[in-house]
């Protein structure tokens, strides 16, 4: 890697409007501004309150299970016969995924600014559980908007997010997915602004919330950090992780931009190949815009008309990408690459067998191209991919494509 | 003076509020959009605002979401929307245009390329939902450098040193949101726009436009009592929707929700 990016570089990004680069900022109507505002405020103060930080450690430790086991894939790694293959298990926090790292925080916040109505977007239904979970645990009206085909296809999520005491609205408009839950709930904040705390999921979004996703998800890379020091007393060599907004992607690269030695890849949804169109790939092949109150790369026809996508995977089913992943593309620090829904599957298949570990559909891309990049490497080098969530939610999607009823 | 700038002013001296109805161009079909605009001029508007639709148009409600995706259906592009306010210019160039719409759309286009076709083919303003003037540094001066008015919204959220600074950067009017919500929702509460639209008279000497939740005669009445002017929106394209086959009919059933409401702010003139 040829770019170095010390303390100083990055601790000013995103700068004072949310600006990574030419990416993210605030582009929203005006009646948001202001929340905006207060929010970025408040958040600031709250980084650097040693009281908010204490609980927050607290909430990941003992209510999480944090930290995660960074696993040595030892049959794996030989089954594959490249570099060494670690997995960062965040498929056993609570819940089932990394979300519940960024809906701890966010919670904690929403409590802070005296806020009792939730609401939040979500494609696989990872967000919506781990954002109806805090919202029990705190007492929290929650309200989480689906696209009615997500809601079709995770309904095992979307039970449990009723269990746990949450409105889920199946959104109808569009084209059914994770943009248009985001759209209706952007147009639920307006019109309940006073009283609701939108807890947004990735790494996308009006200025802060790239911001503090990213802050709340980056104890995934620390953690990798320490714990590949302690356990091999060096750094890994790649790190690999999927992208649909890019929350455990960032979370996983952030401790590790200033590594130079550092590799890393962020794994798009290639869905039945880029050349047909058909894929939720916008670092791979969109181009920058502006859509859900950033820029940031889309895919788009040439009138500037958000583009369908498609994925086998709901998680990332999205025409966006996080404005700080737009960023370090075009930079040049970290590698944006796709798979194909079928890779993904069999991605899915072999953690499963050589393993014992089922990962979400979302995470099988990262572990299909994590494989393919390990091979490529010498044996003495380590690469680490991001387990972000495991896989239940998605047996049924697995039986179906097996043609099986279960 | 812009068109827009002259056409406030003259309802201004003569005591008369302004009738600023909202269509979606290419709704229902793109061939009806310019005959429309004609009619809701006949039918007593001021200034027409055009909008520009999107696949994603997260400040409007159902009504209008449902506008956008029937001109997308027909490939409506802001290149052909642009083409419609040339077309309409052939026959009236006395009634300003404001496009409005969202930004992508524009970004998509190329800014500089927008600007010049807007403003060769007539357009006077542009009032982009989505682009608050702290992310219009680079965009604004284009438009102003082609006399084309830059139209910012205020929001009862938006706390007194933002009016000032938006109100700076606006030019034309002002776009005041009468409520927290989405476009074609019901609950506009006419006593605190009145407070809230006398704030802002006192901040700046721009005229202001009121909209969301006007309907009928009567709050258009209640809220020009307060105001420069309403923009009627959602209830205009709820009328479309409704009448999609019969062009001439959907033009008469526009006219007759039009026409009591411009005669309601002429009745408040002194």
């Amino acid at each position: 890697m040829s770019v170095k990016l010390t303390e100083e570089m990055l601790s000013a990004l995103p700068d004072a409007r949310g600006h990574f680069g030419a990416y993210g900022g605030r582009f929203v109507s005006e009646t948001l501004m202001d929340s905006l505002m207060t929010l970025e405020k408040e958040y600031l103060q709250m980084k650097k309150d040693p009281e908010f930080q204490a609980k927050f450690d607290k909430d990941l430790a003992d209510y999480v299970g944090r930290p995660s086991p960074l696993y040595f894939a030892e049959r794996l790694t030989r089954e594959t016969g490249g570099a060494q293959i670690w997995l960062k298990r965040e498929d056993l926090n609570h819940t089932g995924a990394h979300k519940v790292n960024n809906t701890i925080g966010q919670a904690l916040l929403a409590s802070f600014l005296g806020k009792k109505r939730i609401i939040a977007e979500t494609g696989a239904g990872q967000h919506g559980v781990a954002t109806a979970t805090v919202c029990a645990r705190l007492g929290l009206e929650c309200h989480v908007f689906m696209g009615a085909e997500d809601v079709q296809r995770q309904s095992l999520n979307v039970y449990r997010m009723k269990l746990l005491g949450a409105q889920v609205h199946a959104v109808e408009s569009g084209t059914r997915t994770l943009k248009d839950a985001m759209n209706d709930a952007m147009r639920d904040w307006v019109s309940h602004v006073d009283d609701t705390f939108y807890i947004i999921g990735t790494v996308a979004g009006p200025h802060p919330y790239p911001l503090l996703v990213r802050d709340f998800q980056s104890v995934i890379g620390r953690e990798t950090r320490r714990q590949a020091l302690d356990k091999t007393g060096k750094l890994p060599d790649a790190l690999v992780a999927c992208v649909g907004g890019g929350s455990n992607a960032i979370g996983m690269f952030y401790p590790f931009l200033g590594d130079e030695t550092v590799e890393m890849y962020g794994v798009e949804a290639g869905g039945l190949g880029i050349e047909t169109g058909q894929h939720a790939a916008p670092l791979c092949a969109g181009r920058p815009g502006v859509l859900h109150g950033n820029r940031t790369y889309l895919m788009e026809d040439e009138n500037g008309q958000i583009a369908g996508t498609h994925s086998v995977s709901a998680g990332l089913d999205y025409p966006g990408v996080g404005p700080e992943h737009a960023w370090l593309k075009d930079i040049g620090r970290a590698n944006y690459v796709s798979v194909t829904d079928d890779e993904a599957l069999d991605g899915f298949r072999m953690l499963t067998r050589v393993e014992g570990i089922m990962p979400a559909l979302e995470t099988a891309h990262a572990v299909a191209y994590g494989v393919k990049k390990a091979a490529e490497m010498d044996k003495d080098q380590m690469l680490v991919i991001n387990i972000s969530g495991r896989g239940d939610k998605d047996i049924h999607t697995i039986a179906q494509l097996d043609g099986i009823e279960i | 003076m812009s068109r827009i700038q002259g056409v406030l002013k003259d309802l201004k001296d003569q005591g008369r509020k302004a009738l600023i109805p909202y269509i979606t161009a290419g709704d229902p079909h793109p061939d009806a959009t310019v005959g429309l605009m004609h009619s809701l001029v006949e039918a007593g508007a001021d200034i027409i605002e055009l909008g520009v639709p999107f696949s994603d148009p997260m400040a409007d409600g159902p009504v209008i979401q449902l506008a956008c995706e029937r001109a997308l259906k027909h490939g409506t592009s802001l290149r052909q929307v642009i083409g419609m306010v040339k077309e309409f210019r052939k026959e009236d160039d006395k009634t300003p245009v404001v496009l409005m719409g969202y930004l992508n759309p524009m970004e998509a286009m190329g800014y500089e390329a927008f600007a010049d076709a807007a403003a060769d083919a007539g357009v006077d303003g542009i009032l982009t939902v989505d682009l608050p003037p702290e992310e219009a540094d680079d965009v604004a001066p284009l438009f102003a450098r082609r006399k084309l008015d830059a139209i910012f919204l205020l929001a009862p959220t938006t706390i007194d040193e933002r009016i000032r600074a938006i109100a700076e950067h606006s030019s034309g009017y002002v776009y005041y949101v009468s409520f927290k919500g989405v476009t074609g929702a019901a609950k506009i509460n006419v006593d605190e726009v009145a407070a809230k639209v006398a704030h802002i008279h006192e901040m700046t000497a721009l005229p202001v436009g009121v909209g969301f939740g006007i309907r009928d005669a009567e709050t258009a009445a209640a809220v020009g009592r307060v105001s420069d002017g309403v923009i009627v929106g959602s209830v205009l394209v709820d009328t479309i929707a409704r009448n999609q086959a019969d062009t001439e009919e959907l033009k008469r059933a526009l006219t007759d929700l039009l026409h009591p409401m411009r005669e309601a702010l002429d009745s408040l003139a002194s």
